[in-house]
């Protein structure tokens, strides 16, 4: 019996058959007040105005119409490159990070690992890397490896490392582990069971969540450019530094174009897998 | 029983001409894309250099750790916790009208088809180019921010409660019909109940998600803890970006783990 409940006693409720039961007061206005207490506080901190907002809101209208009423055409041969980079860069990285996070996910298994102390270790190594923004991922990986698609790829691979181990993690663990044990029994070593008993039940959705991080990852990728990791980023900073918005316009559009296109064929792969 | 076995194991189905294909077309995605990277050459001292980056990590500033004016960490984490959740408040919000005029079981499939689309350009655009667009609109701040975090919230919140509101279980609204309830009753008891949790857990997801792109903002002056973090890694001060990394991954860790909380406690009901 929590505070709450102490304070607020449950009411009973006597059965046509004369039994009775409780019935617990609902949490909702614990909750609402909560939600409200800390809007309030949100609102003070961020210095929200919403008259700023309403009498200049229209700005926001003016550059978005720059952007979209009249697209730069001649400006898209320049935004191939670029784009193909990010692709290439999304691309790559995706598949690094998922390959080299396998033997990560296995040892924080508590199924496959029965040592209590590589799960846990293994499990804070995951957690850490996933909060790690890519952002900062990407300005350190500029200056260890220099500017250019290297430091972009490596970025995403950092984060597509964090995302996939715990979805796999996650998934080793509710696998049908009869397979596994009876090959242990049998005298194959856990790597041997592994790759034979419970590679073959994760590597649908195992394959389905590394195409959604794809997805995800040629958008995030766009960002990158920003600190200098190449692709996109790098022409849409520039033009908007310019105020060139409908290049900027341009951008945006063949990047929405290229999602569409990848998460339509990756769609439809995955409705295949699983 | 051996010779059956085999004989089972010649039937299976042959699928290597399909197989092979696919990993052609993997093998060449990955060269064409191998083939694409590239660096303005790798400095001589990146190893130097990640050396300093992990000693400034592991000997952060304390001073700016434990600072409490409005420049030391806990306030730009205050201030970060803050955008982020405001930021989820108001997308969720803008997201509920936007998510019931794009399910396909709601409405026509043509203006289904448009909400979708326009969500997933609202989603495509990154977060930084709507931080530039909002700073003419309210200057730099934590404002900025704060709009930024919400629109950018729209594109993936609105997403999933589409799908929330397409796996909303209908014969329950039937047996409410045969029983004679009006629509608001209907709404209150069949439709709410469904949708309260996983709207719920999809917000508090999302504000995971904001606490961590919350960086971002700072690139373009947009408030929070990004424009102290990305300086000092501009201007190789390690032990301060480390003292904010540490705190914003703390942070950051223990939100998740409180969230998580909650989440499977909505899920189990």
């Amino acid at each position: 019996m929590s505070i709450y409940d102490k304070l607020f006693p449950p009411k009973t409720i006597t059965l046509a058959n004369g039994k009775t039961v409780q019935k617990k007061r609902t949490r909702m206005p614990l909750v609402i007040l909560i939600l409200a207490a800390l809007t309030a506080l949100s609102v003070k901190v961020t210095g929200f105005n919403m008259h700023t907002l309403v009498s200049r809101i229209n700005e926001f209208f003016v550059i978005l119409g720059q952007m979209f009423s009249a697209p730069n055409w001649s400006y898209m041969p320049k935004v191939w490159g670029p784009l193909f980079d990010t692709i290439q860069m999304s691309l790559l990285g995706s598949v690094a990070g998922a390959i080299l996070v396998v033997p990560f996910a296995m040892l924080a298994s508590t199924n496959v690992i029965k040592n209590n102390v590589v799960v846990t270790v293994m499990r804070l190594f995951l957690s850490i890397v996933r909060t790690l923004p890519t952002l900062v991922a990407a300005l350190i990986a500029t200056y260890i490896f220099g500017l250019g698609t290297l430091a972009g790829t490596i970025a995403i691979a950092v984060f597509t490392f964090a995302y996939m181990g715990k979805i796999l993690y996650e998934e080793i663990e509710t696998v049908d582990m009869g397979a596994f044990e009876a090959m242990e029994a049998m005298g194959a070593t856990k790597v041997r069971a592994f790759v034979s008993a419970i590679v073959p039940q994760v590597l649908p959705s195992y394959l389905s969540n590394g195409l959604f991080c794809f997805e995800g990852n040629v958008r995030y990728a766009a960002i990158l450019g920003y600190v200098g990791a190449g692709g996109l980023g790098l022409i849409l900073n520039e033009k908007i530094g310019w105020r060139e918005y409908p290049s900027v316009g341009m951008i945006l559009i063949a990047l929405f174009v290229t999602v569409f296109i990848i998460e339509t064929i990756s769609r439809a792969v995955r409705r295949r897998l699983v | 029983m051996k010779e059956r076995i085999e004989q089972a194991y010649e039937n299976r189905p042959k699928r290597w001409l399909f197989e092979l294909s696919v990993t052609l077309v993997v093998v060449f995605l990955l060269i064409w894309s191998a083939s694409g990277i590239e660096t303005s050459g790798t400095t001589q001292n990146g190893g130097k250099i990640a050396m300093n980056i992990l000693s400034g990590i592991f000997h952060p500033d304390t001073k700016l750790l434990f600072n409490l004016t409005t420049k030391g960490v806990p306030y730009l984490l205050l201030e970060t916790i803050c955008i982020a959740f405001l930021g989820t408040i108001v997308g969720a919000i803008i997201s509920i009208p936007l998510a019931f005029l794009s399910a396909s079981n709601l409405t026509p499939k043509p203006v289904a088809f448009v909400g979708r689309t326009i969500i997933m350009a609202v989603r495509t655009i990154p977060a930084f180019v709507y931080g530039l667009m909002f700073i003419r609109v309210t200057g730099p701040g934590a404002f900025t921010g704060l709009l930024t975090m919400s629109l950018c919230s729209v594109g993936m919140v609105s997403k999933m409660y589409i799908e929330a509101i397409e796996d909303l279980d209908t014969k329950v609204l039937e047996s409410l019909d045969a029983a004679g309830c009006t629509t608001w009753q209907k709404i209150r008891y069949g439709i709410l109940p469904q949708l309260m949790p996983n709207f719920a857990s999809t917000a508090i997801y999302r504000f995971d998600i904001n606490l961590r792109d919350a960086t971002v903002l700072g690139l373009v002056g947009a408030g929070g803890i990004g424009a102290p973090l990305i300086f000092a890694m501009n201007a190789y001060r390690w032990n301060e970006a480390g003292a904010i990394l540490a705190g914003l991954i703390v942070l950051v860790l223990i939100v998740e783990w409180i969230s998580t909380k909650i989440r499977v406690k909505l899920a189990r009901g």
